[in-house]
């Protein structure tokens, strides 16, 4: 069964295969792991076709960076709910490194994240099939925010930044 | 104070819809136990002993006359009558119902309050020098930073899933009255080398199991970088603080397992690249959130003591449950929250009700709540103390015992908590019975005593000159005796004397120990620096020197 997943806030069927799912060999795009993308590089290259590539929370942006330009989407992962260095690794990813691409979230994603996600500069979250239709509310969960970041689409504005005339 | 805007009302509404939310899809099965924890510990909100205990943020330990009436409300209507004050300056209900949560959050909401990550791995609520703003001898009030750095801190998108538990304490004075060197970070205004006012930045301190003193990571900081500092510091550990053991979760292990030169480097290193871009705080900003905190009307009176020909009662009162204030004709006026037969830090909804009418008839309709957990009447006339005084006497308020033996910090312990090893307060009220003796008392001296139903450390023992530890020994309550500790500017961390004692032998472990004091202290000399002074052995050999009488 396709996978669905909420994307710049709609409910889109993913078009992109992991390496590690059935029916990857030759699928076009891919997205690859860390480990892979280190083994081959020129191979994965040769295919022609549209890269992802999985980052795990260990990994540093640093290793990543010099090779950004070949992806078109990164899937950053959070292995379970109390993870939290996806959300710097994306502010990372966007504001450092100037990522366009894709921007996905994977792992332990739930709707109640989003929000921070989405300031964080993720636009896509693979979420279980039972939260997607209702998760897109969550974005809108806060209508202003206290910190400049990574918004997309929401408008923010530094609070201790407004001057005294405001 | 600082006063809500439609910006701030409209974000804890927002949360108080999102957290009714996630409550009904918690009870309706659609989130699971796990899954909600995470979620309401980001809300103050613990399962505890006896029923869910509810932490609400009083940031700074600030609070108007109108939120304390609120908070009293609160304790009547979905607790049974009381709340708990806690040493970061909150409040914590401990008998609310699941169900109810959001009721209470919707009724802090009206009067600008909330539980916002008062728990969880976040940043939590920022504390302060409870005589902020009017002890003599400040470089500046810290409250304005601390409501830039709540309003900084509140949902920060980045920083809400933080290996452990976060804590920040800002302080604008040379005394330390917010334990900051204990902190994941303390923010202290200093006076830079070209003479403008700045921040000292330390980091890494935090009690718990592994009671760590915070170190200088910046000696000085220009104000406008504070925030773009602290970004720094947070994403380093966020990225590398460890997330495989929870109680090597904080910052302090990170410190400590990078070294602080390396840990400097590195958060110096992403400072670079953050501080043009993170977020500044302009003098226009800094100017705004100053005005909220300005002076009240202070009225020009002559300095002076009260009457010299009243009560002992209350000239006791006056020298102990006072402070020296930087307004002349004016005091700082500690509310007692130690009465011996109560629970140290908790209060009843009447107290609270009366303690916020004395706030508006005598104190510019503010109150405070100090680390120590007492409250305190910041801004009282001299010439009104002694009325004051009788309102205080009249309910409970007034036991002239601040900063001595029997003003025992001490977290809920056994009775509530679901994580201690043993009770707290039984232990506090043998304490009391015991040292009921005040012209021994006074003789004493400065002395804090501090004590924690677990390793955690809620209670601070640590940091106490005496601290006490609960311990479980096969079942029973045991108690761990440490000396030495101090939470101030010179903070220290207490030496263990010796093998754990049972419930009923601490009051005598504790005779013992100021027995030694009493005997070999120089004039003048505190507790804390005759046992600096002559370290612990004399102290340890005195209290097993004999068995310890039940």
């Amino acid at each position: 069964m396709p996978r669905c997943l909420l994307r710049d806030r709609q409910i889109v069927v993913d078009e992109w295969r992991y390496a590690a799912e059935a029916g990857a060999d030759g699928a076009e795009p891919l997205i690859v792991t860390f480990d892979q993308w280190r083994a081959e590089p020129k191979t994965l290259l040769a295919r022609g076709g549209r890269l992802g590539i999985v980052l795990a929370p260990a990994h540093r942006i640093e290793q990543l960076a010099p090779d950004l330009a070949h992806f078109a989407l990164i899937a950053v992962e959070f292995p379970g709910p109390a993870e939290g260095r996806g959300y710097t690794q994306a502010r990372l990813l966007r504001e450092r490194w100037n990522f366009k691409g894709e921007l996905r979230a994977t792992g332990h994603v739930r709707r109640d994240q989003l929000f921070f996600m989405a300031r964080c500069g993720f636009n896509s979250f693979e979420l279980p099939e039972t939260e997607l239709k209702d998760a897109a509310a969550a974005f809108s969960t806060f209508s202003a925010a206290y910190q400049p970041s990574n918004d997309l689409g929401l408008a923010f504005r530094l609070r201790p930044g407004t001057p005294a005339s405001a | 104070m600082y006063r809500y805007d439609l910006t701030d009302k409209t974000l804890v509404q927002e949360r108080v819809a999102q957290f009714r939310d996630q409550t009904q899809r918690f009870l309706a099965g659609l989130l699971s136990e796990d899954e909600f924890r995470h979620l309401r510990l980001r809300n103050g909100l613990y399962i505890q002993r006896h029923a869910p205990m509810l932490r609400v943020a009083i940031p700074y330990g600030l609070l108007s006359s109108a939120q304390l009436r609120t908070l009293a409300r609160i304790a009547r209507r979905y607790d049974r009558g009381y709340g708990h004050f806690t040493t970061r300056q909150n409040i914590q209900y401990n008998w609310p119902k699941l169900e109810q949560v959001p009721d209470i959050l919707a009724e802090l909401a009206e009067v600008e309050m909330h539980a916002i990550q008062t728990s969880g791995n976040c940043i939590r609520n920022v504390t302060s020098d409870h005589l902020a703003g009017v002890t003599p001898h400040e470089l500046e009030d810290p409250r304005p930073w601390c409501e830039i750095i709540r309003q900084w801190s509140s949902f920060h998108p980045e920083f809400t899933y933080l290996p452990r538990k976060f804590k920040i304490a800002v302080t604008g004075a040379p005394q330390d009255r917010a334990a900051s060197l204990v902190h994941d970070v303390g923010v202290h205004i200093v006076r830079g080398p070209g003479g403008d006012l700045g921040f000292e930045i330390l980091a890494g301190g935090g009690l718990g199991r592994t009671p760590v003193i915070g170190q200088v990571v910046r000696e000085f900081l220009p104000r406008q970088h504070l925030l773009s500092y602290l970004e720094a510091i947070l994403r380093v550990y966020n990225l590398e603080g460890r997330r495989d053991n929870l109680t090597k979760a904080r910052i302090k292990i990170l410190v400590r397992s990078l070294g602080l030169e390396e840990f400097k480097k590195r958060v110096e290193a992403e400072w670079e690249l953050l501080r043009e871009t993170g977020p500044r705080v302009d003098d226009a900003q800094i100017a705004r959130m100053r005005a909220f905190f300005d002076p009240p009307a202070y009225r020009a009176l002559p300095d002076g003591e009260p009457d010299a020909g009243k009560e002992t009662a209350f000239r006791a009162w006056y020298r102990y449950n006072t402070a020296a204030h930087k307004v002349s004709g004016y005091r700082a006026v500690f509310v007692s929250l130690k009465k011996p037969d109560m629970p140290p830090g908790d209060a009843t909804d009447a107290q609270m009700e009366l303690i916020a009418h004395l706030a508006d008839r005598y104190s510019f309709g503010e109150v405070r709540v100090t680390h120590t957990q007492n409250l305190l009447l910041a801004d009282v006339e001299q010439g009104k103390c002694y009325e004051l005084w009788q309102a205080l006497e009249g309910a409970g308020l007034a036991t002239p015992n601040i900063g001595t033996l029997t003003d025992i910090i001490c977290c809920p312990g056994l009775d509530f908590c679901s994580l201690a090893n043993a009770g707290s307060i039984d232990v506090a009220k043998l304490i009391n019975e015991r040292f009921d003796d005040y012209d021994y008392i006074y003789d004493l001296g400065e002395l804090d005593v501090k004590m924690s139903g677990c390793m955690n450390a809620c209670g601070h023992h640590h940091v106490g000159n005496i601290g006490i530890l609960g311990v479980d020994k096969g079942g029973e309550e045991w108690y761990q005796i440490t000396i030495g500790g101090a939470a101030g500017a010179d903070a220290s961390l207490g030496s263990v004397i010796g093998p754990s004692v049972a419930k009923t032998q601490v009051p005598e472990t504790i005779a013992r120990l100021l027995d030694v004091y009493v005997e070999q202290r120089q004039p003048e000399e505190r507790f804390l620096d005759t046992v600096r002074r002559l370290g612990v052995k004399p102290f340890k050999e005195r209290v097993y020197a004999t068995l310890l009488a039940a």
